[in-house]
C-alpha cells in the first residue's frame, strides 16, 4: 500500500505512515465488527446448545443484537463510584481495550496481509498478551471495592501461571517453524504433515502442545472453565462490578478481542493459518483469508462450546493445572522436540 | 523525520515517567509510571534495531516482574505522610547513586569513543553477523561464545530457586487434614459415594 500513496507523490517514509495508519484503522474497525458478530455467534451457540433460541428479535435472526447493545450501554451514565481512584479506574479499560487491539497488528489474515510483518511478531503476540493482566488489577485495585479486589487478585496469579506453559508451547513451535515472524511460522507448516496436510496440529510431537496451548488459552482470556476472575456466585461480576456504560464496554469488547486474537493464533501456529487443510491444488482456488477465518471460527466455535458444557474449575486446580501438570509437560517437550530435531539433522 | 520524532517522544517520556516515579504519592501510581518507563525504553530498543531485547524488555519487566511489584505495592497498607518524610532523608543518597551511575556511563562512553573497543566480535565474525536478525545473532553469541557464563547464571538461579522454595516451605502439621490427592477424587465414582434409598412413610433409616 505504501506505493499506492507514493505515487500521489509523497515521500516514503510519510507514505509509508499514512499506509499504516490506514492498515490500523481498517483492522480495528474489522476486528470490532467481528467482535460484535461473534458474541451474537456465542450467544446463539451458548441458546442451542442449552435449546432455547438464543438473540432472536433485533433484526432478522437476531443479528443486530450485538449493536442494539452497544447502543444501549453507549447511551448508558459513566458511574464512577465516589471512593474510587478516578484516573487509573478510567484507564483500565483504556488499557485492557487498547492491548486487545495492539496484538491484531502482526496477525496475517493472508499471505502478506499484515500491518506489521516484523520478524519477532510472536514475541510480540507474547509482550501484548502479557500486558493484559494490567487492565484486570489496575481496574480491580482502582475500584476500591473487596469483589473487584479479590477478582485482581486471581486474575494476576491466573494469567501469569498460564503464560509460563504458553511460553514453552511457543518454543516448540518455533523450533520447528525456525523463525519468529508469523508468516514464516504459517509457511513452515506448508506440507508438514506426510508432505501434504498442511499445519503443525498433526505432527504428534506438537499434538500434545496444542492441546495445553488451547487450554491455557481458555485461562489466558479468563474464559470458562477457567473465569474465576468473575465467578458470579463468589464474586458478583469480579473486576467489572463497578463499571457501568462505555467502561463496561471496553472491557467486554476487549475481552471477546482477546478471545478471538487467540483463535487466531491457534490457527496460525497449528492449523495453517491461511492455508488449505491439504495441499490440492483446488483448494487453492478460495482465498486464503477465507480458509484463515474458517478456521478462526472453527476455534471460537471450540470456546462457545466449551464455556456451554464444562463447569468452573476450583481455584487450587486451576493452580495445579498451571504448575504441576502443563508447566512440566511443556518443558519436557521442549526437551523433547529439540532432541528430535537434533537427532533429524534439521538444525544443520 | 519520522524516527527523531519518535525517539525525542519515547525519550521524554522515559525521563517524565522516571521523574514522577519518584515523585508520585501513591506507591501504586509509582509502579504504574515505572511500567510507563520500561515501555517507552522498549521503544527506544526499537529505534536502535534490538527489537528482540525490546520485546524481552516488555515479556520480563513489564509482563512479569512489574505486576508483581504492582501485585505487593496494590496490598500494602501505606501511611503516606510516613513516605513523604522518607523522601526528603533518602534524597542525599539517591542523589549520590545517580551521580555514580552517571559517572559510570560518561566513563564508558569516553572508553567507546576513545576507540579500541570493539562491541559483538565473538571469533572475529561481525561481518558474517550483519545480515542475520538479532535473535540469531544473540543466539550465536549466548549458546556459542558464551555457554559457560550462561550455565553457571542458570545454576545460580536453580540453587536461588531451591533456596527460595526451602525457606518458604512447611511441611504438613501433624494431625492437619492431609494434602489432596487429585487422583483419589477423580477416581471417585458416584456409585461409591451415594446410595438411593425409598424409606417407607413415617419409618426412619439407617444408612
Amino acid at each position: 500500500m505504501t506505493e499506492f500513496f507514493q505515487s500521489f507523490g509523497m515521500s516514503y517514509e510519510w507514505a509509508w505512515t499514512v499506509a499504516t495508519l490506514v492498515g490500523i484503522i481498517t483492522i480495528s474497525l474489522l476486528v470490532m465488527f467481528s467482535v460484535a458478530m461473534v458474541i451474537y455467534v456465542d450467544r446463539k451457540v451458548l441458546g442451542a446448545i442449552m435449546m432455547r433460541r438464543g438473540p432472536n428479535v433485533v433484526g432478522p435472526f437476531g443479528l443486530l443484537q450485538s449493536f442494539a447493545d452497544g447502543l444501549k450501554v453507549f447511551l448508558q451514565e459513566t458511574i464512577i463510584p465516589s471512593a474510587a481512584n478516578k484516573g487509573i479506574f478510567l484507564l483500565a479499560p483504556i488499557i485492557t481495550f487498547t492491548v486487545a487491539l495492539a496484538a491484531w497488528a502482526v496477525i496475517p489474515f493472508d499471505a502478506g496481509v499484515v500491518v506489521s510483518d516484523i520478524n519477532v511478531g510472536l514475541l510480540y503476540i507474547l509482550a501484548i498478551s502479557s500486558l493484559g493482566v494490567y487492565g484486570v488489577v489496575m481496574s480491580g485495585w482502582a475500584s476500591n471495592s473487596k469483589y473487584p479486589f479479590f477478582s485482581a487478585m486471581r486474575a494476576a496469579a491466573q494469567m501469569i501461571s498460564y503464560e509460563v506453559s504458553i511460553g514453552f508451547v511457543l518454543v516448540c513451535v518455533v523450533l520447528f517453524a525456525g523463525t519468529f515472524n508469523m508468516s514464516g511460522i504459517v509457511m513452515a507448516q506448508q506440507g508438514h504433515g506426510l508432505g501434504f496436510v498442511n499445519g503443525f496440529f498433526f505432527n504428534p510431537l506438537l499434538f500434545p502442545m496444542f492441546v495445553v496451548f488451547f487450554i491455557s488459552a481458555l485461562a489466558e482470556t479468563a474464559r470458562a472453565p477457567f473465569d474465576l476472575t468473575e465467578a458470579e456466585s463468589e464474586l458478583v461480576a469480579g473486576y467489572q462490578t463497578e463499571y457501568s456504560s462505555m467502561a463496561f464496554a471496553l472491557f467486554w469488547l476487549g475481552e471477546y478481542a482477546n478471545i478471538l486474537l487467540m483463535c487466531s493464533l491457534c490457527t496460525l501456529l497449528f492449523m495453517g493459518g491461511w492455508l488449505p487443510p491439504v495441499e490440492w491444488a483446488p483448494l487453492y482456488y478460495v482465498p486464503g483469508i477465507v480458509w484463515f477465518l474458517l478456521k478462526t471460527f472453527f476455534f471460537f466455535f471450540l470456546f462457545s462450546w466449551i464455556w456451554a458444557t464444562v463447569p468452573r474449575y476450583r481455584y487450587d486446580q486451576l493452580m495445579r493445572l498451571g504448575w504441576k501438570v502443563f508447566l512440566p509437560m511443556s518443558l519436557i517437550f521442549v526437551a523433547l522436540i529439540s532432541g528430535y530435531l537434533m537427532a533429524t539433522g534439521h538444525f544443520s | 523525520m519520522i524516527q527523531t520524532l519518535a525517539f525525542y517522544l519515547f525519550a521524554g517520556l522515559v525521563i517524565a515517567s522516571a521523574v514522577m516515579v519518584i515523585m508520585s504519592r501513591n506507591p501504586v501510581h509509582s509502579v504504574l509510571w515505572l511500567i510507563l518507563a520500561f515501555f517507552n525504553a522498549a521503544g527506544l530498543m526499537v529505534l536502535v534495531g534490538a527489537e528482540f531485547i525490546a520485546m524481552l524488555l516488555v515479556i520480563v519487566y513489564v509482563g512479569a516482574v512489574a505486576v508483581l511489584f504492582l501485585f505487593v505495592v496494590m496490598m500494602l497498607d501505606i501511611d503516606f505522610a510516613a513516605m513523604r518524610a522518607g523522601f526528603i532523608k533518602n534524597f542525599p543518597l539517591g542523589i549520590a547513586v545517580a551521580l555514580i551511575l552517571l559517572a559510570e556511563l560518561i566513563l564508558g562512553l569516553g572508553a567507546y569513543n576513545a576507540g579500541g573497543l570493539e562491541l559483538a566480535t565473538a571469533d572475529g565474525a561481525a561481518a558474517q553477523r550483519v545480515g542475520q536478525s538479532n535473535i540469531e545473532a544473540i543466539g550465536v553469541l549466548l549458546y556459542g561464545r558464551y555457554i559457560f557464563l550462561f550455565e553457571v547464571a542458570g545454576i545460580i538461579l536453580l540453587v536461588a530457586m531451591i533456596g527460595a522454595i526451602v525457606l518458604t516451605f512447611q511441611p504438613p502439621k501433624p494431625g492437619a487434614r492431609g494434602r489432596q490427592d487429585i487422583g483419589k477424587q477423580i477416581a471417585r465414582r458416584p456409585e461409591d459415594a451415594t446410595v438411593l434409598k425409598n424409606p417407607e412413610t413415617g419409618q426412619g433409616i439407617e444408612l
